[in-house]
């Protein structure tokens, strides 16, 4: 819990600049290092890349300082770092292509995507000055999420790639919606959720000591966990259709602190992937593959083979204990080794020391995200930062698992890391979010703090046009305007 | 909330943590075995992507690797490459490595154990990996004069040096250029191996250290030293040696070679047998003398023994549990008795070195990348053969073979060489395999050798080892000795 002792809180913007500094050279370094191993001179480019780096890092510190100056300092650096180490191999790939006569400039469009990405970071502190605006748009999050969940299968729009349709294609450009919907989803559980975690949490009969939901108050489970097997079954992306399903009974269980809500929701989803991996042949060969790889018929099976996995394990394995260095390996083997094999491409280069230090950057992010979730003082705040936050560390999981044969492989991108626009959009939109909630969560009161008040139950019966305007339990007074205002006086 | 909050908030550290675990497990338990997979092409260009140490031979590097402008980073070269091939093996991206350069790799390579703490100062300093080079005992000049003896018959010549064991020269013919499957195409180097593979001469085999061949007459040194070590013999001690010897239990009859005669008496000295190779006289001193006692010797000779030079070698080999026929004809070679050529030229060694043997090998010296030496051949008795008296005796009888026995195209002017023919049948189609063996000086010896020439070379049917290999042999021992 953060300190809220009026007027001696520090907004230790200072400690964050000082770790920018360290994320941008931690980057630059990488830059560099690319360079003088491949090229052995640094090139113009790498003036340009690396101040494009520092003149979005330094914007972006600014303007957190004036619209958020409480926010959390680790975040942003963190996220920082993460990009400019995902920059520098991708800008590594390139070079490796470039060597093999392919034209590819992947790491330029990685950059303008960064700088699309830190642009929308900044318009959300700007528009978004008290998250609890988004608690009165749940419902239309939702329907923001179905309509970009089904927009690959709007004629003419929808691309499918490698038997997943999960791209749509506008103006030249690929997005994958489904980056922008986890977002939206985040923000309608986390309000459908603080309006009915009452219900959700005491209702229901007990069995075998265990408190089992009532069968109506199902419903939205079902509901999500059909979507998510829609998802799976019609836009074959098992990797999105995990994600959605994972954020969504973690939330539930931080909403409801009940353990069946868990243990429903993986039994649900675990009948329903082995039902889909029994009728549905692509479901089956990402088992095959994940349990049998080296197998020489499995490996050789084209498609739905173990060639690509085979080739990160082999890629993380000459990698070692220290790596190649950058510029090195021979990270290029793998195919797509600048969006979903980033990790593998990084074990090769860094080696396990690398590759650790990578992961222990994505712990600090989610313990920050978590503890923003704990600071702050209304619930649907705090349903919000634990979602985004567990949404990172379980999108990591999914596809580094994917990668290291801890969970069958599934085609995610690595967040920050990996090549490809929604994805660093979507993931810079969620650090601008947590920034904001940060803000709230470490701000201080003007008036003391309503101490030693006991948390007040809320009649099960309450109706959704009161809950809205309900204060959660543990909530204390917003010291701006009141959020129920119309959203534009929300804006100073 | 908040206590749900931080259970999560555990979970998602435990996810994190089990990624971790996961990495760890592949980057340092498995990546050994992932690393050695055949699909893995990453071993092969980083094998090729360091510089790798280059195999020397008289101060001179006949195996080295130069930069290339492909994916690789670096060619392999082989000046020379038919004259040491079976001795450096070959460096391919399709077939891996033979020979020294899959002996040594690791040494050649640089990952070898013995290279951690500079490979520990690359790591600091940011050098890449670099190999260490092998000095081989090899001597060029032996090299060439043993290949240029053996001309296009299909053979081997091995040559040891008597007092270290050192390997002068290991010539093994039909021979093949190493850098055809060291090419960087491997359309070029599947071709290339597929016509060696296809050759009926096989020019891919070392025959010196991978196979085995009777060895005939030459066999008769061992029977002779397992008889002198029973105490019961001398070498003038008188051995029937009738004109011919009807095998025990069987019908078939013995005969000498070409249907001769041993004695006018039907008897003759142990040494006199040995000079003219007596068939029926060993063939029933093999009897007298017992088969434990014959394969003790043998065995202490280094018989029944797998070795490494480091280059792998086959184990030459005298059976257990001989029926009285097969130790008769074992006695003279025949049978199931088979040697390497490479082990022949130990039997030489260890009689001039007074019965001492000594462990053969082809590496002098290893250096790091920087030359400082990392490791130096440690000369090494593989156990005592026989004693001196025994050596001694068998050094002189081997000399009177040389001298006017059937040996005689292996005398040198001036030196006293010992040593002892073989003429080994076959089937009854092939011509027989010449063998010679032997060193000298024979009062300071200096040099031993042994020489195969598979199916009688340019004599066909008509070849013994003296008329064949015995010439071979001497060119080698005055090429050395010079």
């Amino acid at each position: 819990m953060a300190t809220v002792e009026p007027g001696t809180t520090r907004t230790g913007r200072a400690r964050e600049l000082g770790l920018l500094v360290g994320a941008v050279v931690l980057g630059m370094g990488a830059f560099a290092q690319v360079e003088l191993a491949m090229n052995d001179t640094l090139p113009a480019d790498f003036y340009l890349s690396t101040a494009g780096l520092i003149v979005l890092a330094t914007a972006l510190h600014l303007l957190v300082r004036r619209v958020a100056p409480f926010a959390d300092q680790v975040i942003l650096p963190v996220a920082v770092a993460l990009n400019g180490i995902g920059l520098a191999m991708i800008h590594r790939l390139d070079l490796a292509e470039q060597a093999s006569g392919r034209t590819s400039e992947l790491a330029g469009k990685q950059l303008g995507i960064t700088a699309v990405g830190v642009v929308a970071a900044a318009v959300v502190l700007v528009v978004l000055r008290d998250h609890r605006v988004l608690r009165k748009r749940a419902y239309l999050a939702m329907v923001l999420a179905i309509g970009l969940i089904v927009l690959p299968f709007v004629p003419g729009l929808g691309v499918a790639n490698y038997g997943a349709r999960i791209w749509i294609s506008v103006a030249g450009f690929s997005l994958q919606p489904a980056e922008l919907a986890k977002i939206a989803l985040a923000i309608f559980f986390a309000g459908y959720l603080v309006t009915n975690r009452d219900t959700l949490a005491l209702a229901g009969p007990r069995v075998l000591g265990v408190q089992l939901p009532r069968a109506r108050d199902l419903g939205p489970l079902i509901v999500v966990w059909a979507v998510c097997l829609a998802i799976l079954v019609l836009q074959r992306d098992l990797g999105t259709s995990l994600l959605i399903f994972g954020l969504f009974v973690a939330m539930l269980y931080v909403a409801t602190e009940r353990i069946s809500w868990i243990a429903i929701g993986m039994v649900l989803f675990a009948g329903g992937a082995a039902l889909a991996a029994k009728t549905f042949g692509h479901v089956a060969a990402r088992f095959d593959v994940w349990l049998n790889p080296m197998d020489p018929a499995i490996y050789d099976r084209a498609p739905g083979g173990s060639y690509q996995l085979v080739q990160g394990l082999f890629g993380l394995a000459s990698g070692g204990l220290f790596g190649t260095g950058w510029g090195q390996g021979h990270p290029d083997l793998v195919t797509f080794a600048e969006s979903d094999f980033i990790i593998a491409a990084l074990g090769e280069e860094l080696g396990l020391t690398g590759l650790l230090g990578v992961l222990m950057l994505y712990v600090i992010l989610v313990q920050r995200g978590f503890r923003t979730a704990i600071g702050v003082r209304d619930g649907f705040g705090k349903l919000l930062a634990s979602g985004l936050a567990f949404v990172i560390a379980w999108q990591v999981f999914v596809v580094v698992g994917g990668i290291t044969r801890v969970i069958p492989l599934t085609g995610l991108t690595t967040p920050f890391l990996a090549y490809g626009g929604s994805s660093l959009l979507a993931n810079w939109i969620i650090v601008a979010i947590l920034l904001r909630i940060s803000d709230a969560a470490r701000r201080p009161a003007p008036l003391p703090v309503r101490g030693g008040s006991a948390p007040v139950i809320h009649e099960a019966s309450a109706t959704p046009e009161e809950d809205a305007d309900d204060e959660p339990d543990d909530a204390v007074p917003y010291p701006g305007p009141e959020p129920d205002t119309q959203a534009t006086e929300v804006i100073r | 909330m908040n206590d749900a909050i931080r259970r999560v908030s555990t979970v998602a550290i435990v996810l994190l943590l089990a990624l971790m675990v996961a990495a760890t497990n592949i980057q340092v338990r498995e990546a050994p075995s992932l690393n050695a997979d055949g699909r893995n092409v990453r071993s092969i260009y980083r094998e090729f992507g360091v510089s790798r140490g280059p195999i020397i031979v008289d101060g001179e590097s006949v195996v080295s690797s130069v930069p290339s402008d492909d994916a690789f980073g670096y060619q392999r070269t082989y000046t020379d490459g038919p004259l040491f091939s079976h001795v450096t093996g070959y460096f391919s991206i399709v077939f891996g490595r033979d020979g020294i350069e899959r002996a040594e790799n690791e040494v050649l390579n640089g990952t070898a154990d013995s290279f951690f703490l500079r490979r520990m100062q690359d790591l600091v300093t940011g050098h890449q990996q670099r190999g260490g080079s092998v000095e081989l005992t090899l001597a060029r000049k032996l090299q060439e004069v043993a290949t240029e003896a053996l001309g296009d018959q299909r053979g081997a010549v091995v040559a040891l040096d008597v007092r270290t064991g050192a390997v002068l020269a290991m010539v093994s013919t039909p021979t093949y250029d190493p850098a055809r499957l060291a090419k960087h195409s491997s359309s070029k180097v599947n071709d290339a191996y597929q016509e060696l593979l296809a050759d009926d001469s096989h020019p891919l085999r070392n025959r010196a250290t991978s196979s085995v061949y009777p060895p005939g007459s030459t066999f008769k040194v061992l029977t002779a030293a397992a008889a002198l070590e029973s105490g019961a013999y001398q070498a003038d001690t008188v051995i029937p040696a009738p004109d011919t010897f009807t095998l025990p239990q069987s019908t078939s009859v013995l005969q000498n070679f070409g249907g001769s005669r041993c004695s006018p008496t039907g008897e003759q000295t142990l040494a006199d047998a040995l000079r003219i190779s007596c068939n029926t006289a060993f063939a029933m001193l093999g009897g007298e003398v017992g088969q434990e006692q014959l394969r003790k010797t043998a065995e202490a000779f280094g018989f029944n023994e797998r070795s490494s030079v480091p280059i792998p070698v086959a184990a030459s080999r005298i059976p257990a549990d001989l029926t009285a026929p097969e130790l008769a004809l074992s006695s003279i070679g025949q049978m199931d008795i088979a040697a390497t050529p490479l082990q022949m030229a130990s039997v030489a060694q260890a009689i001039a070195n007074g019965g001492d043997r000594l462990e053969p090998y082809l590496v002098e010296r290893v250096r790091d990348a920087n030359l400082d030496v990392v490791s130096e051949a440690d000369p090494s008795s593989a156990g005592r053969a026989v004693s001196g008296t025994t050596a001694r005796a068998l050094t002189e009888m081997m000399v009177g073979v040389v001298e006017s026995g059937s040996g005689t195209a292996a005398r040198i002017p001036g030196i006293r060489v010992a040593g002892k023919t073989g003429t080994a049948q076959t089937t009854k189609d092939a011509a027989p395999h010449a063998w010679f063996m032997g060193f000298a000086p024979a009062d300071s010896p200096q040099i031993a050798v042994a020489v195969l020439v598979e199916n009688g070379g340019s004599m066909g049917s008509e070849a013994t080892g003296g008329a064949v290999a015995a010439p071979i042999a001497r060119k080698v021992l005055e090429a050395g000795l010079r």
